[in-house]
């Protein structure tokens, strides 16, 4: 035993207890100085009499929102009113991101067309829209809504049931039906088939080879099954026509200018950012990935399902949670062009009961759990589309 | 080790400086030690408070603020003005980012009791009121049923018509915009059918809508308006100098004092004339100011019927008639308490 036990490390000298340290002395500042933050809020708030708390959620708002997906009126409550502006932005949010999705991919695979026509008119758009701001956008948006559409009484009608005016675009939608109830079930049920047909058909292959044509097979059960229901309810075409009552229409559905400039913005912007993730992605696949797929015999949509879109996805999926974040947050936008989301009642709140720390809080709190769900999911589903390494 | 002595030293430095703003001294000296006063103000109403086209703001409550800082430093030009929208205005006035906040704000009891806010003498009686284009035929209120309206948000307004259609049983559309000019735009372009406001803004946004022939105000008022200065709980001394600075603009109209006859009016030989100017010492020291603020409020920026005039009067493109805002003794309600 000629080695000796090495000296005693004294443990300011030992990096790792000293990283400890210096975490935990990081960490109390962090604590301290949020700490300090609180109370001194709390104090001041006190001592200028201000009230906290948020017991003001179960007053009455007294205000009125232009557009709810629930029941509201003036006599319900200010959490009633926060909640109407939280489904408002969860709608813009989430149509927003479908339709972004959509034709940011078809751009996005435009700009790689062969065609020169096809490839620059996407380049231009990607450019424009990527390059003005999306605030300007919105107000362009609006503007060209109130300011080029005619007043409800000489609305513009290029189609029947379809109605153009300053105050929204109104159309026909078919009138309530017993129908309607069952035609959404069998279409669900059409749904979780062909959800476990895919399966099947999948393991099948896997073990005999033989292939099964999921795709046909799936949207005939989905488109078929709900018109077959329709079919047997004797076909109701009864629709709900607008028409113009007073000052507005009535009947059918209106979609506000306020909530289409805001989704074409939103839209139209973000699209141009997620073309370019969806080219990025596509190019970051070697040209002789997909020349080996040819050379073994699959078909052109195997090769974009079965080798292309499992690599490009790897690459597409994060920054495409980051454009869909930066959608939901950008709606917030809204109390520039007048659109009720969850900013601009929040704001009124703020306003009538002067507690604005507690409003701002629940803004914070509430981006905060749309974000964290969305990459919640987008994590989980980038987990499921990564390389599998064999 | 040196590392510990610097992370010390710099939590040290951060309470500190967090603790020298918590203990900022009283309102007053503030602003004399700053050597300028920092009023909150709208920027957007024409005739309350806008910058003209050379850039210098003008406006009734671009005045009042001009007549606090004559009252503080004896010079009417002291002061920077903050724009602040509606939603805005109230949180600048508790951080201390103003001193005063001068921009058309309602006295409401919750104002001054939840958001810890002392309002002092009215500097203008409103009332919120409706305006329409004239093609729509509408000749009362009680017609809008069903219409869409603009309404400005952060505001009094957003309540008062919701209560107003309430209480008459008619649904209604509002459109929140929160930009005032963006919002104009919107009802002028025809995007709602009814823009509803205090009255003199309504007045106000008329003069500089593209025709202001086509459109009408609507007969009724639907809610009591008293917009004053507002300052912040807790400084009394601060508040009595804003509120006695308004008072003595309304208490020089009533005395006849104006900017021209000021100087003739301190050889004056009532009394009463002689305490409010100063000749007799002693109400300016007793607000913490120079015995002669009266004075050099009325020669720099003039009584409040001279500001009314100057500002929204018969003879500016609002041309809104003193009503309300006329002297007690000539039927209104502008009233100062005694200078004694």
């Amino acid at each position: 035993m000629r080695e000796k036990q090495p000296e005693k490390v004294p443990f300011w000298l030992d990096p790792k207890k000293r990283a400890i340290l210096f975490q935990i002395a990081v960490l109390g500042i962090v604590g301290l100085i949020g700490y300090y933050l609180v109370s001194n809020t709390i104090f001041n708030l006190k001592r200028q009499s201000i009230a906290t708390g948020f017991s003001f959620l179960h007053k009455e708002s007294s205000f009125e929102i232009g557009e709810s997906l629930i029941s509201y009126s003036a006599a319900s409550s200010y959490g009633k009113a926060l909640i109407v502006g939280a489904l408002n932005t969860l709608e813009v949010s989430f149509i927003g991101i479908v339709l972004t999705l959509i034709l940011g991919t078809f751009v996005g695979i435009a700009r790689l067309s062969t065609n020169w026509l096809v490839s620059k008119l996407a380049g231009i758009f990607i450019e424009f829209m990527q390059d003005i701001p999306v605030l300007l956008q919105l107000f362009f948006w609006y503007a060209i809504f109130y300011d080029s559409l005619p007043s409800p009484r000489q609305a513009l009608a290029p189609i029947s049931g379809l109605i153009l005016s300053n105050r929204g675009i109104a159309f026909a939608v078919p009138a309530p039906s017993p129908a309607h109830k069952y035609m959404v079930f069998f279409f669900l049920a059409a749904c979780i088939v062909t959800y476990f047909i895919r399966r099947w058909a999948k393991r099948r292959q896997e073990k005999t080879g033989q292939y099964f044509p999921t795709f046909r097979v799936g949207l005939a059960l989905i488109v078929g099954l709900p018109l077959v229901v329709w079919l047997l309810f004797g076909a109701p075409t009864k629709m709900n026509i607008p028409k113009l009552v007073g000052f507005n229409f009535k009947g059918g559905l209106t979609l506000s200018p306020e909530f289409v400039a805001l989704l074409l913005g939103l839209v139209l912007y973000t699209s141009a950012f997620v073309a370019e993730v969806v080219r990025a992605g596509i190019q970051s696949v070697s040209k002789g990935q997909r020349e080996a797929a040819m050379a073994i015999g699959l078909r052109p949509s195997q090769v974009l399902n079965l080798v292309i879109l499992p690599q490009a996805l790897r690459v597409i999926i994060p920054p495409l949670t980051s454009q869909m974040l930066n959608l939901t947050k950008n709606s917030s936008l809204a109390v520039a062009i007048g659109f009720p989301d969850f900013v601009s009642v929040a704001n009124t709140t703020i306003n009538q009961t002067g507690q604005s720390i507690e409003g701002v809080a629940l803004i914070m709190a509430l981006y905060l759990i749309f974000s964290l769900s969305t990459s919640a999911f987008m994590n989980w589903y980038n987990k499921k589309a990564a390389l599998v390494e064999r | 080790m040196k590392l510990f002595k610097v992370c010390a030293l710099m939590v040290a430095v951060v309470f500190l400086a967090m603790t020298g703003m918590a203990m900022a001294g009283e309102t007053l000296d503030t602003v004399k030690a700053r050597g300028m006063l920092i009023a909150g103000v709208n920027g957007g109403v024409f005739g309350f408070s806008m910058p003209d086209k050379k850039g210098e703001w003008k406006g009734l409550d671009v005045d009042t603020a001009k007549a606090i800082a004559a009252a503080v430093f004896g010079d009417a030009s002291k002061v920077k003005y903050v724009a602040l929208t509606a939603v805005q205005r109230l949180p600048a006035l508790q951080s201390k980012e103003i001193d005063v906040l001068c921009r058309n704000t309602t006295q409401t009891l919750t104002r001054e009791t939840v958001n810890g806010l002392n309002f002092c003498h009215v500097n203008f009686y409103d009332g919120q009121g409706f305006l329409v284009p004239k093609k729509l035929g509408i000749k009362s209120a009680k017609e809008l049923e069903g219409a869409t309206v603009c309404v400005l948000p952060g505001t009094t307004t957003e309540m008062n018509a919701a209560d107003f259609f309430r209480s008459h049983g008619m649904k209604w559309k509002p459109v929140v915009i929160e930009n005032t000019t963006e919002l104009n735009k919107a009802f002028f372009a025809g995007r709602c059918d009814v823009l509803t406001s205090d009255s003199s803004q309504l007045a106000a946004q008329r003069s500089v809508a593209p025709n202001p022939d086509d459109y009408v105000l609507l007969p009724e008022i639907i809610s009591k308006e008293p917009l004053a200065p507002v300052v912040r709980h807790g400084d009394d001394q601060w508040y009595d100098i804003v509120n006695w600075t308004v008072m003595a603009l309304v208490q020089a109209e009533e005395f006849g004092i104006t900017s021209k006859n000021v100087d003739q009016m301190m050889k004056s030989k009532n009394p009463g004339i002689q305490r409010f100017l100063g000749v007799t010492p002693g109400m300016g020291k007793a607000l913490g100011l120079d015995n002669k603020w009266v004075y050099n409020i009325i020669k720099q920026v003039g009584n409040y019927g001279e500001i009314f005039e100057r500002n929204v009067g018969v003879n500016t493109p609002l041309g809104l008639k003193r009503g309300l805002n006329d002297l007690w003794t000539r039927g209104g309600l502008m009233y100062a308490s005694p200078f004694r």
